[in-house]
């Protein structure tokens, strides 16, 4: 459990005076609305991460950008942290407030400010929700590629901040991929522009640097995404399985057939039957796996990568095929795939959204370890996947008003990053490290590659006042967590002193 | 024995490179990064310590189904792309062959990539994790051998493109794609202004463009796909039969413009402008008997010109864009950087390589 900032963990803050700030902040920034009150911070308390919650000691609600240079110059100069919020969509707790810090809430930079249809080029304010750009640039048969489940909710800079990706990466990239140039503002007030309209910069990759950065280097002001034309048609298979490890096979299977689709699913049991009751998208629900395969692109193609896929999924032994017959029936299937959270949510009082990658031949082997941990642990996982790129969404199930079940549910947790690292993959693949699996990083870093990013905060943020604790956790930690965490009587990290 | 042919087995050098590493930080004395040296231009002039990548060669691990291959940075690009061919896949960026002693660690640390740039994506967008020796010859490991992965800062992306001085590549991840199963190459006769008109109207379209670049009175188009989008664009586009191989020789530098040998004989500077979408030919009478090739559907354009490379930098930066000289000796090569950015550039430079060992002034003379 990591929710409080620990200052013999994360790091000394210096402590302030709520009133004192408030005043100076006033003085700084004229117009700049700021909330102190209780029943105001309330609602900020915390993000998509709902488990773990904090007052934060001022929110900032910034209208221009001359009120967020000034609060950044003042917060620097008095040294108060910041953390920065879009949406407050993420699951890892990166927008989590700090009881000492101020939250600067970047929602109200909400416009859109230049869409050129010929350069498929749009300009937006950091706070304009994903799927807002699409929805301007549609006129243009254009879109914006990266589609997050939450893509109505979360907004552009949070997208940037968590390199956020969707159910279309595959074929399409992550933010990292789509994302032209920001405008970004550091701790000390300084306004950068990182990339261009170009299709490169000269210089170091500051662009890819930021990328998923999670606000610890600086403030995304303006983002200049990249637009694609609208595929001339879009397809969906479903294909559903008796066992989960054939799906998990199918997959590598359609990749191998040189077909990349647009999406490539995968749902477990549980998350099927949660889906089907909650949205009704006609899923088969006596099927142990289901995988939703969309290819798209011009119709002459697609038709051919149909009958390919289909092949491949026959002869990896799915036990039914269907292929959307409408337009409705493709937007049903997906809609069961886009509300999977929320489904599963209805199931139980709480669940708990794991993120972990792994190379995809390892997907029958960390499924089958999955379902071990789940059972050693006593609480069910429903598993939702971005099986084509292997980003794994395992949802925990659990009761936070039973005594100690959340802990068990982020020691489960826990248990199944660390088995997705140790299948070669990641603690991570789109959620963020933020609050949440600081101590994980322990597990997937070595105290080398950890120093590193220390060293490239401080290039940023010699202070460490952008959103501390965070993110990268601090050798201190680690030492304290490998301590814990003693795999096949090695310690991680044998250099650090322990505490 | 036979001295000629280097050995192209697998060869693990880290103990070696890591040592003389070790001895430079402890001299504070400059290394020179050496690959193949077939990039040596692309940057500025070193002064150090030659420490060549040579002998850390091979592929680690590659697996066709997950589109994902690691390989050492002494390996030969054209080593890697032949392993790939046979599996029918391919590094989609195309990064030019500018000699065959080409490296891996040349082509990510130069960040090149060719005509397919802007429809599949740069060198930076298939990078998906590194390895890396410090500046104390440490090995760390950055991103990985997955899809996604968001843990920590994205230090292997940094890496690209930043002509090395920030550490030594040891080895690389790369997402590669499947070969596409039909290719045609057209070319039409017209103006630079119709060229590009076409390019946005077509942009707007979900076409199996690949490959867009005018010159000499007419527009060389690429398509790549599955056979039907592919006969069916061509039969719409129109325009006459072009071989294949011009995209490979626009790729590899050996259209006359950027022949290797014009390179050393002609006396005009070669420069490389990238700029964005759509931006009309820069108002610069200058340019006007300059020799030009527009790549990347515009984006990209190729010159030879004397012009004085301030009035061309500027031009470029009014346009959103910049200017990058290729010419060997060339003293500024890259557009000098915007004050706060260049700040940053040095305290990221200062972090992670504080005693100046890695190819200093490569970039910039005080990075
Ligand atoms: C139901 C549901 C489904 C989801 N599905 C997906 C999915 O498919 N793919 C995916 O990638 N994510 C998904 N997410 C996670 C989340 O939506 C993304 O991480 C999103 O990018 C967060 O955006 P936000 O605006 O809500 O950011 P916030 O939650 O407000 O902040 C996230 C991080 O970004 C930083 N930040 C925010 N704005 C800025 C800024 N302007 N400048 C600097 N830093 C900033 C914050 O400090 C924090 O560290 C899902 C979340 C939910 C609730």
């Amino acid at each position: 459990m990591n929710i409080l900032h620990d200052a013999r963990l994360d790091g000394e803050l210096v402590q302030h005076d709520r009133a004192e700030v408030l005043a100076a902040l006033s003085r700084a920034a004229p117009g700049l609305t700021l909330l102190h009150r209780e029943e105001d911070l309330r609602p900020f308390e915390c993000d998509g991460l709902a488990a773990y919650r904090v007052l934060p000691m001022l929110v900032a609600l910034p209208e221009t950008l001359d009120q967020v240079e000034a609060l950044l110059r003042k917060c620097h100069e008095v040294r108060v942290p910041v953390v920065t919020r879009g949406a407050g969509t993420g699951l890892s707790g990166g927008a989590l407030p700090l009881e000492q810090g101020v939250l600067l809430v970047m929602s109200r930079f909400n416009r859109i400010l230049e869409i050129d249809a010929d350069a498929r080029i749009a300009r937006v304010q950091p706070g304009v929700r994903n799927l807002a750009i699409s929805e301007a640039v549609a006129p243009h048969g254009l879109y914006y590629a990266p589609d997050p489940s939450s893509q109505i909710a979360c907004s552009i800079g949070g997208n940037v901040a968590e390199n956020a990706g969707g159910v279309h990466c595959l074929k399409y990239g992550l933010t990292v991929h789509n994302v032209l140039s920001i405008d970004v503002m550091t701790i000390e007030g300084e306004r950068m522009t990182i990339g261009s309209s170009a299709l490169d910069s000269p210089g170091f990759d500051l662009l890819a640097l930021m990328m998923g950065s999670e606000g610890m280097l600086g403030v995304v002001t303006e983002v200049t995404v990249k637009l694609l034309p609208r595929p001339e048609t879009a397809k969906v298979l479903m294909a559903s399985f008796d066992d989960i490890e054939k799906a998990g096979s199918a997959v590598g299977a359609i990749i191998a057939a040189g077909i990349i689709p647009g999406g490539l699913e995968m749902m477990d049991n549980l998350a099927i039957r949660a889906a089907e009751d909650f949205i009704n998208a006609g899923y088969p629900v006596e099927a142990e796996a289901i995988l939703l395969c969309e290819l798209d692109g011009v119709e002459a193609d697609v038709q051919q990568d149909i009958d390919t896929v289909r092949g491949v999924l026959e002869t990896s032994g799915a036990t039914g095929i269907q292929l959307a017959r409408d337009e409705a029936e493709r937007a049903r299937f997906w809609a069961g795939r886009k509300n999977a959270f929320p489904a599963v949510g209805r199931m139980s009082p709480d669940y708990y959204c794991m993120d972990g990658t792994i190379p995809r031949r390892e997907l029958p082997r960390v499924l089958k370890g999955i379902s071990q941990l789940s059972e050693e642990y006593g609480l069910r996982v429903a598993n939702v996947f971005h099986a084509g790129d292997g980003n794994m969404h395992p949802l925990i199930l659990f009761d936070a008003n039973r005594e100690g079940e959340l802990a068990t549910a982020e020691a489960l947790g826990g248990k199944i990053l660390e088995l997705c690292v140790e299948a070669g993959g990641s603690i991570t693949g789109e959620h963020g490290v933020g609050r949440e699996k600081i101590n994980q990083m322990c597990a997937q870093f070595g105290s080398l590659e950890i120093t590193a990013f220390h060293a490239v905060k401080r290039a940023f943020d010699a202070h460490g006042l952008l959103n501390p604790g965070k993110n990268i956790p601090t050798l201190a930690r680690c030492a304290e967590f490998g301590a814990m965490h003693v795999h096949n009587n090695e310690l991680p990290h044998p250099e650090l002193p322990r505490f | 024995m036979s001295v000629t042919a280097p050995s192209m087995a697998p060869h693990d050098d880290l103990v070696n490179l890591a040592e003389r590493l070790q001895q430079a930080d402890r001299d504070g004395s400059a290394i020179r990064i050496e690959g193949g040296g077939t990039r040596y231009f692309t940057g500025r002039q070193v002064t150090g310590e030659v420490l060549s990548t040579r002998q850390h060669r091979g592929i680690t691990s590659y697996d066709p189904v997950e589109l994902i291959v690691s390989v050492r940075s002494g390996t030969l690009l054209q080593e890697l792309e032949a392993s790939l061919a046979e599996q029918g896949q391919m590094l989609p960026f195309e990064p030019p062959r500018l000699g065959e002693q080409g490296t891996i660690g040349g082509m990510v640390a130069s960040g090149l990539s060719g005509p397919r740039r802007p429809w599949a994506g740069a060198v930076r967008d298939f990078v998906l994790g590194m390895r890396v020796l410090d500046h104390q010859g440490r090995e760390q490991r950055f991103g990985g051998e997955v899809m996604k992965n968001v843990a920590g800062y994205d230090l292997s992306r940094l890496m690209v493109g930043a002509q090395g001085s920030l550490g030594l590549i040891t080895e690389v991840s790369l997402k590669v794609l499947p070969i596409a199963g039909t290719s045609r190459s057209l070319r039409l006769e017209m103006s630079r202004d119709q060229a590009m008109q076409k390019l946005s109207v077509w942009g707007r379209k979900p076409l199996p463009l690949s490959g867009a670049t005018w010159h000499d009175g007419a527009l060389h188009l690429r398509l790549e796909g599955g056979p039907g989008s592919v006969t069916d664009t061509a039969a719409m586009i129109g325009g006459d039969r072009l071989d294949d191989r011009y995209w490979q020789q626009l790729r590899d530098w050996q259209l006359p413009l950027f022949s290797r040998e014009s390179l050393h004989t002609d006396p005009r500077p070669l420069w490389r402008l990238s700029l964005p979408a759509q931006t009309p030919p820069l108002p610069l009478p200058e340019l006007e008997d300059a020799i030009q090739i527009d790549d990347w559907a515009g984006c990209q354009r190729w010159l030879r010109t004397d012009i004085d490379a301030t009035t061309l930098r500027e031009a470029c930066t009014r346009a959103g864009g910049h200017a990058t000289c290729f010419t060997p000796g060339h003293t500024t090569p890259f557009t000098p950087l915007a004050s706060a950015v260049a700040r940053y550039h040095r305290q990221l430079k200062q972090q992670l390589d504080p005693r100046g060992i890695f190819n200093p002034g490569r970039l910039y003379p005080d990075l």
